[in-house]
C-alpha cells in the first residue's frame, strides 16, 4: 500500500504584513517552511510506514523551490518526494490545486490513503483536503486526531469536531486531513538527513498529468482575488494601572454592559 | 493566443517599475527596462495591470460566462447547520447577512435544512428572515455524514439553481462545502468576514482575512454560481426573530443512493466537562503558560462559568497537558472571534494572535508588562493573574447576582 503526504511550504508564519504606503506584501527576512499542521501528516505517514510497511510519498505543488519541504519530509522518513511545478499551474486556486493535486495521485499506483494537514497556515482554507479526495471520489475523514486501526482495506479513526469526538470507520482508500493532537513530529535522523540530500525529486509538469488544461492554474479557478489589503487597525489598548481590586473594579465597569448583554 | 496567463507587451513596456512597486508578492523585476513577471510568484491578483500607465500588462481573461446559464441562478441559500436538532447561532447570523444580499440583489432567501425529525425548525428559519425553506427529513441524516449531507446539498443545488450559497465557517460546514463546490465546478471562498454586493456587476464581494489575519483579501466568484462563501462564527449580527413572518417550507425527496456514506460513524462521544465550546463562544477565558499547572485552570474555570464562558488556553498549556487540545486557541488551534477574550498568564506568540486577534474586546493579564499580549489587548492590566482573576469572578458575580 502507498500512503500519499500533500504537503504545502509557506511562509513562516504569520509574519507577512503589509506595507501600508505600496499596499505590498512585506516578505523580507521571511523564510518559507513546511505548512505546521502538514508535519503531523508527514509523521502520521512515517507511523503507518514503520507498523504496515507501506511506502510513503509526500506531494506538493509550487515553484521549484518548494522542493525543500519534500527534502524535509525524506529527513523524516518519506521515501519519496513529487514537486508538482509548471506554470500552467500559475494562479490556481483550491479548486485547481485540488484538481491538480487530485490528477498526480491518480498517477500513483496502490494509494490506500491520503493524509493532508488541516489547513495551510497562509490561506486557512481547509479547502483542499476535502476537494482532492472529492475530486478522486474518496470518502473523507477531516480533522484526525487519532488512528485507531488501520489495515490495507479500512481505517479506523477518531476526529474532533465542535461538539466531541466521533469514531469513523471507512473503506480504504480514504483521505484523511490531520490535527495536531495526532503525535509529535520526529527530527530528523543523520541517516534521514542524508538520504534527504540525495534523494531525487520527481517533477511532474501539466504535460505528465491526466488532465483539462481548462481546469488547471488560473483558468480553471473559479475564484479571483480582486485586491489585497491591511486589516483596520485596532484602536489603541488602554493599560489600567492601580490596585488590583481598583484595577478589577475599573474593568468590570467597562465590561458591565457587554457581560450583561452576553452573559446575563 | 499565447498560454501565459499574464504577459507583458515589450513594445509598450517603457520601464517606469510602477508595476514592481504595485506587485504585493514582489513577483515583478525590471531587466533592461522591461517588467519581467516571475509566475511562480504571481497571483494575476491584477495590481500590476492596473497600475500600468501605457497598457502593456496583459491577464488572459477567462472565457465569459454564459449569461443565460448565470442568470438561470437565483436566490441567496444559507446552510442550517443544526446538532441534535439544536440550529447552530452561525445559521441565525447568515439569515441576518443574507436577508440584506437578497433584498440588494431582489431575490429569495431560502434555507437548506438536513436532519432528522427537525419539521419544527422549519418555522424559526422563517421568523428568522427565510423565505423559503428546502427541507430534507431522513434518519440518515440525523447526524453530519460528509458525503451524504455533501451529495444532498449537491443535488438541492442542481435542481434549484441558487446564486449565493453561504454556510458557517465551522468544523462541520468546512468538511462539508468544499466537497459542493468541487463537485459543481464552482468557487467557494472560506472564512470570510465581509459579504457584499458590487453595484455594478451584482458579483458577490467575499473579503477574508489571510495569513492568519495579517491581511484581507477580497475574492469574487464573476463566472459560476452558486457563489459560494464559509462564514467566520460571531461577525455578522444574528438575525432578530419575527414570528409573524410567513414563508414556504418545501419538503425535498432524494433518491437512496444520494443518502450512501462509505465512512461511517461507529460512535460519538460528546466533549466532557465542558458547557461553552470555543467556537462558538460569546466570551472566552483563557490562559497559558502563567497558569503553572493543570489544577490552576479551575479559578479560570470558575470565570468561565460566572460569565457562562468557554475556556481557552494557548499553545503551551495544551502542550504541557494542562488542558486538552480542544481548547487551543491559534495557528494550530482554532480561530476564535468572540466578543470578549481574557488572556491570562498569555505572552501573546504571534501564532497565538492570529487565533484571537479579531475578537472585539482582548482583555489582557499578564505578570510581563513588556509581553506582546498587551499590543493587542484593549485594556491590559500588568499583575499576578492568582489575584486578579479571582476577585474578576467576585465583581462579576455581584452585578451578574450569581
Amino acid at each position: 500500500m502507498r500512503v500519499v503526504v500533500c504537503i504545502k511550504q509557506v511562509p513562516d508564519t504569520t509574519n507577512v504584513k503589509i506595507n501600508p504606503e505600496t499596499n505590498t506584501l512585506i516578505r523580507d527576512g521571511v523564510v518559507s517552511i513546511t505548512n505546521p499542521f502538514d508535519m503531523y501528516a508527514i509523521e502520521e505517514g512515517v507511523r503507518i510506514k514503520e507498523k504496515l510497511g507501506a511506502s510513503l510519498t509526500v506531494l506538493t505543488m509550487g515553484p521549484p523551490q518548494a522542493e525543500a519541504v519534500l527534502r524535509e519530509a525524506i529527513s523524516m522518513g518519506a521515501d519519496e518526494g513529487v514537486l508538482l511545478s509548471d506554470r500552467a499551474f500559475a494562479g490556481s486556486d483550491t479548486w485547481a490545486t485540488s484538481y491538480t493535486l487530485a490528477a498526480a495521485i491518480r498517477k500513483m499506483s496502490d494509494v490506500g490513503l491520503v493524509i493532508c494537514g488541516k489547513q495551510a497556515s497562509d490561506g486557512d482554507t481547509a479547502q483542499v483536503g476535502p476537494g482532492i479526495a472529492t475530486h478522486l471520489d474518496m470518502p473523507q475523514i477531516t480533522y484526525v486526531r487519532k488512528i485507531d486501526e488501520l489495515t490495507t482495506d479500512h481505517v479506523v479513526a477518531e476526529r474532533l469536531l465542535d461538539e466531541g469526538s466521533e469514531v469513523i470507520r471507512s473503506p480504504l482508500p480514504c483521505m484523511l486531513t490531520v490535527v495536531k493532537e495526532l503525535n509529535t513530529p520526529r527530527l530528523p535522523s543523520l541517516r534521514g538527513k542524508m538520504a534527504a540530500k540525495k534523494a531525487q525529486i520527481v517533477v511532474w509538469g501539466a504535460k505528465d498529468l491526466d488532465c483539462e488544461s481548462a481546469k488547471l492554474g488560473l483558468e480553471g479557478s473559479p475564484t479571483k482575488v480582486v485586491k489585497i489589503f491591511s486589516p483596520p487597525a485596532r484602536g489603541g489598548g488602554q493599560m489600567l494601572a492601580g490596585e488590583p481590586a481598583d484595577v478589577v473594579k475599573q474593568l468590570v465597569e467597562k465590561l458591565r454592559d457587554v457581560v450583561i448583554a452576553t452573559a446575563g | 493566443m499565447s498560454n501565459e496567463p499574464i504577459k507583458v507587451s515589450a513594445e509598450e513596456c517603457v520601464g517606469c517599475g510602477l508595476c514592481v512597486k504595485k506587485c504585493p508578492f514582489q513577483a515583478i523585476v525590471l531587466k533592461d527596462r522591461l517588467a519581467v513577471i516571475d509566475l511562480t510568484k504571481c497571483t494575476l491578483c491584477g495590481a500590476c495591470a492596473e497600475a500600468c500607465k501605457f497598457d502593456a500588462i496583459e491577464i488572459k481573461e477567462k472565457k465569459a460566462a454564459d449569461a443565460s446559464v448565470m442568470a438561470e441562478h437565483k436566490d441567496v441559500w444559507v446552510f442550517a447547520e443544526q446538532y441534535e436538532g439544536r440550529i447552530n447561532s452561525v445559521t441565525y447570523e447568515l439569515l441576518g447577512k443574507g436577508r440584506e444580499l437578497a433584498d440588494t440583489l431582489g431575490m429569495k432567501l431560502c434555507a437548506v435544512l438536513l436532519g432528522s425529525g427537525v419539521k419544527d425548525k422549519a418555522a424559526d428559519l422563517i421568523a428568522r428572515g427565510a423565505d423559503i425553506v428546502y427541507m430534507v427529513d431522513r434518519p440518515e441524516l440525523a447526524y453530519f455524514q460528509d458525503e451524504a449531507y455533501a451529495a444532498t446539498l449537491i443535488e438541492l443545488v442542481k435542481r434549484h439553481k441558487p446564486n449565493i450559497f453561504l454556510c458557517g465557517a465551522t468544523t462541520l460546514g468546512r468538511s462539508l462545502v468544499s466537497r459542493v463546490a468541487v463537485t459543481a465546478h464552482v468557487g467557494l471562498t472560506a472564512d470570510c468576514t465581509g459579504l457584499d454586493i458590487d453595484p455594478a456587476t451584482k458579483n458577490l464581494l467575499q473579503t477574508r482575512p489571510a495569513f492568519g489575519g495579517n491581511i484581507m483579501a477580497m475574492i469574487i466568484s464573476p463566472n459560476s454560481r452558486p457563489q459560494m462563501a464559509t462564514v467566520r462564527h460571531k461577525v455578522m449580527k444574528e438575525a432578530v426573530p419575527n414570528p409573524a413572518r410567513t414563508g414556504q417550507v418545501l419538503v425535498e425527496t432524494v433518491a437512496d443512493a444520494i443518502l450512501k456514506t462509505r465512512a461511517a460513524r461507529i460512535r460519538f462521544e460528546p466533549e466532557a466537562g465542558t458547557k461553552v465550546n470555543i467556537a462558538d463562544a460569546d466570551i472566552i477565558v483563557a490562559a497559558g503558560r502563567g497558569i503553572q499547572k493543570s489544577e490552576n485552570f479551575a479559578i479560570i474555570k470558575e470565570l468561565a462559568d460566572t460569565l457562562g464562558a468557554a475556556v481557552g488556553a494557548s499553545r503551551a498549556a495544551v502542550d504541557a497537558e494542562w488542558i486538552p487540545y480542544s481548547h487551543q486557541v491559534g495557528q494550530t488551534g482554532k480561530t476564535v472571534c468572540p466578543k470578549i477574550y481574557f488572556a491570562c498568564g498569555i505572552s501573546g506568540q504571534i501564532q497565538h494572535l492570529a487565533g484571537m486577534s479579531s475578537s472585539e474586546i482582548i482583555i489582557a493579564i499578564n505578570k510581563d508588562p513588556d509581553a506582546p499580549i498587551f499590543k493587542a489587548a484593549t485594556y491590559g492590566i500588568v499583575g499576578d493573574l492568582f489575584v486578579v482573576v479571582p476577585l474578576l469572578t467576585a465583581e462579576f458575580k455581584k452585578i451578574l447576582k450569581r
